[in-house]
């Protein structure tokens, strides 16, 4: 009988703990899947990062190391380092670790055009903690720590990754996706795959921001928080590819 | 000797760091404990410049030198400084062209060398650290040709070999001036 | 003698280091340290190593972290603003039982402090520096042959723990040149099955993690964590004695202090003044038995030390407080000198055990 459907064998089968309607399982099984096609699991090492990810360890079949509080990028650099040839990092990030506590870290990991791959997963808010306001929560956007809605005066506005990052030298690679429909999705792995390429190819630094959803947090139903992103994250976080060195190039 | 305490000083620039290198290098060839600890900091970027260098038959106790046996003042800061930390029966080198006054005390041996003059004089002019080094070595009676070449090479890097005739020079000028 | 070079204490780390097999330095400027960066930065890139100026302390330490867990001798080095920095990371590094070498050049503090030579980061290091119950292995050398075979014992005592070993240097140590020889026997680094060095598809993943929100496995990995100090111990104390078997006066020093302390006990027992010198070499585990006996002959113990005071208590501790143990110091850059330590000597013979 064909098979139709299964789990990638770079995804451990156990159950994950992620909230239901949580976008983390659709993008490890992107990751995993991507891992499974390149033929790369067991020269791979992933970093996780804290927040709702923490245990991404558990969960991935490559070897796994758990990082502090938005230092990925640095215990990357370090892993990728260590052996360049043969190993191939990813960090697995959200958008607290990534933009907000890590951010020194990310930036100039990039600005190194450090060769590792980085899936930032954005969705607004901090779930780990139970749903505080995050780098990325939007003006207006209601959170346990801003209660009234995110007021720019008061606490600034949030940080679109991508565009600033396009702005340095040095990275390679940037591309903003989303998993709330199927074609999304499809993209999405389009862009994590070309992410882990360009790793192998010795291109360097490349991440890919993915709008994704928190419904507990965002007190929606799965579904309606799919259309949150479509209403609300997307005309802020605009899709599409923000540098792509290897292309421009090719280009001039 | 069971040990001699030199206490190097001067502006920041005039080699202060690189002579006191040197007579360390030159104990240490020559079978000597020895230590040498460097001012350091701001007054590394021009300021003022000291070193401690202990040149001993024991073992080194602490490389600070706050009294020393030999005081190396190369301007007069560093001669107002220093001048009262000598112990008695001390000797104290001044480089007498950028130092106009004489020693105070009656109780240290002071050798006047116009070093800089010297150093210019002879188209030589970043070497009065060297010929003030040359009159140290002859007054110790320790100016040894071949050992004093012997740590020119150690001190000089490769870089710059073709600079050791020239050190080795200022130095004569120095142990020959009197 | 020949063998022997005048190099700076903040060079012969880094060579020594390069000698013991590492190959990755990770690191941030900062006075009186620089030295250990710049002589990597030349270095590393010459035999295929790995220098890396990172973004700050908070990175390098990470940056450590990850060539760690991918099973490599790694090191990083900094002073005390950078150490505190570098805390979280140590914490990480104790949590994940990885090895690892940092090098803390001490300066005066709190704060931004200033540049000269201190000691007051001695809590810190022996507390272990960030949170959580951990210690670090500190190697505390005196001179500059030591800053260099600390270096490489530090390498093998934290592949062979597990840990991270630390050198509690000073100003003083960093910046002077004294001759050294480097020729060292160095144990290679041991087999690391745990390593995250990729599964080849040939074993199970590697998960290198300091996260465990069961308590009661945390608790079990601290009990094991500390079953492994314990043996740390017993077997890897240190320290050197210094006319101790019949002093009346004993001193306790470590680093450049001792230097100073080993002038003034030789000038006390030239006054007739029986004085001797405890100097841990190891700060922790500190060697408390040299001071439990010494406890039982001598009528009194200084402290001499860089700070307010911070390894007395160590040593009253370690003597139960059957002997006074009183403090000569100074602190925010400034030296005791060998006259000041003269002195207290002094003091102690007069006073006895009656302070």
């Amino acid at each position: 009988m064909a098979v139709v459907f299964d789990k990638p064998h770079a995804l451990i089968d156990v159950p994950l703990h992620y909230c239901p309607g949580c976008t983390h399982g659709i993008v490890h099984r992107l990751v995993a899947e991507v891992i499974d096609e390149l033929g790369i699991e067991g020269r791979t090492i992933g970093i996780a990062p804290v927040g709702c990810s923490v245990m991404a360890y558990n969960y991935f079949n490559c070897d796994m190391i758990e990082a502090a509080h938005g230092r990925a990028p640095a215990v990357a650099t370090g892993v990728k380092r260590a052996d360049p040839e043969n190993n191939i990092v990813f960090t697995y990030q959200g958008d607290g670790d990534l933009a907000s506590i890590g951010m020194a870290e990310t930036v100039h990991a990039a600005a190194r055009n450090e060769n590792i791959t980085i899936i930032f997963i954005n969705n607004a808010i901090y779930g780990m903690t139970g749903g505080q306001m995050a780098p990325t929560s939007l003006p207006g956007q209601v959170t346990q720590t801003s209660p009234y809605g995110r007021d720019p005066k008061l606490c600034g506005y949030p940080i679109k990754v991508c565009e600033m990052l396009s702005e340095l030298e040095g990275p390679e690679y940037l591309e903003r996706v989303t998993v709330n429909s199927v074609p999304h999705i499809r993209a999405a792995k389009k862009a994590i795959k070309k992410a882990f390429q360009n790793q192998l190819d010795g291109k360097g630094f490349s991440l890919i921001e993915v709008v994704s959803s928190c419904p507990t947090n965002w007190g929606m139903t799965p579904q309606a928080a799919l259309q949150w992103i479509e209403d609300k994250m997307l005309p802020y976080y605009p899709l599409g590819v923000y540098k792509d060195r290897s292309a421009e190039k090719e280009a001039e | 000797m069971s040990a001699r305490n030199y206490l190097f000083s001067g502006f920041g620039g005039q080699g202060i760091l690189f002579i006191g290198k040197f007579l360390a290098y030159k104990g240490l060839i020559e079978d000597k404990q020895v230590s040498w600890l460097p001012s350091y900091g701001p007054e590394m970027r021009g300021g003022t410049a000291s070193c401690s260098v202990i040149v001993s038959d024991e073992p080194v106790g602490s490389p600070i030198v706050s009294n020393p046996d030999v005081l190396i003042a190369m301007n007069l800061p560093s001669l107002d400084r220093f001048e009262d930390k000598v112990v008695p029966g001390g000797v104290i080198f001044a480089d007498s062209t950028l130092i106009e006054r004489k020693v105070k005390r009656d109780d240290v041996t002071v050798y006047y060398i116009p070093a800089t003059a010297l150093a210019s004089e002879n188209k030589m002019p970043t070497l009065a650290n060297m010929i003030i080094g040359g009159k140290i070595l002859k007054v110790f009676n320790e100016f040894d040709e071949q050992s004093v070449r012997n740590a020119l090479g150690k001190v000089i890097s490769a870089k710059h070999a073709d600079m050791l005739e020239v050190n080795l020079k200022a130095m004569q000028i120095g142990a020959d001036y009197e | 003698m020949a063998d022997k070079v005048l190099m700076k204490g903040n060079e012969a780390i880094a060579e020594a280091a390069i000698i013991a097999g590492c190959r990755h330095y990770f690191g941030y400027p900062i006075t009186p340290q620089t030295e250990v960066a710049a002589y990597m930065a030349k270095k590393m890139p010459k035999i295929g190593g790995v220098f890396l100026q990172a973004e700050s302390e908070i990175a390098a330490i990470n940056m450590v972290y990850g060539v760690s867990s991918a099973g490599k001798r790694v090191m990083t080095s900094s002073s005390s603003p950078g150490i505190s920095l570098k805390g979280e990371g140590l914490s990480y590094l104790a949590g994940s039982d990885l090895p690892a070498l940092v090098v803390n050049v001490q300066r005066g503090g709190p704060g931004l402090g200033g540049i000269q030579p201190s000691q007051s980061d001695y809590f810190q290091a022996t507390r272990g520096g960030g949170h959580g119950d951990y210690h670090m292995i500190v190697l505390a050398p005196a001179s500059v042959q030591e800053m260099a075979e600390l270096t490489v014992k530090g390498f093998e005592l934290a592949d062979k723990y597990r840990m991270t070993s630390m050198i509690l240097a000073d100003g003083t140590m960093g910046q002077m040149m004294e001759p050294v020889s480097l020729d060292f026997d160095v144990a290679p680094a041991p087999e690391k099955p745990w390593a995250t060095t990729g599964t080849k598809m040939q074993r199970e993943h590697n998960i290198v993690n300091s996260l465990s929100l069961v308590p009661e496995e945390l608790e079990q990995l601290n009990f094991e964590r500390y079953k492994r100090y314990k043996i740390v111990e017993e077997n890897e104390t240190r320290y050197e004695e210094y006319m101790v078997d019949d002093a009346d006066i004993v001193i306790a020093a470590f680093g450049i202090a001792a230097r100073v302390s080993k002038n003034a006990v030789n000038e006390a027992r030239a006054q007739g003044i029986k004085a001797g010198l405890i100097r841990p070499i190891t700060l922790w585990p500190f060697p408390k038995a040299p001071f439990k006996k010494a406890a039982t002959h001598a009528k009194a113990m200084i402290s001499v030390e860089l700070s307010m005071g911070q390894m007395i208590e160590d040593v009253q501790l370690a003597t139960e407080c059957r002997v006074p143990v009183t403090l000569c110091n100074r602190a925010g850059g400034m030296i005791p000198s060998p006259e000041q330590v003269l002195e207290a000597i002094k003091e102690a013979d007069k006073n006895g055990g009656a302070k």
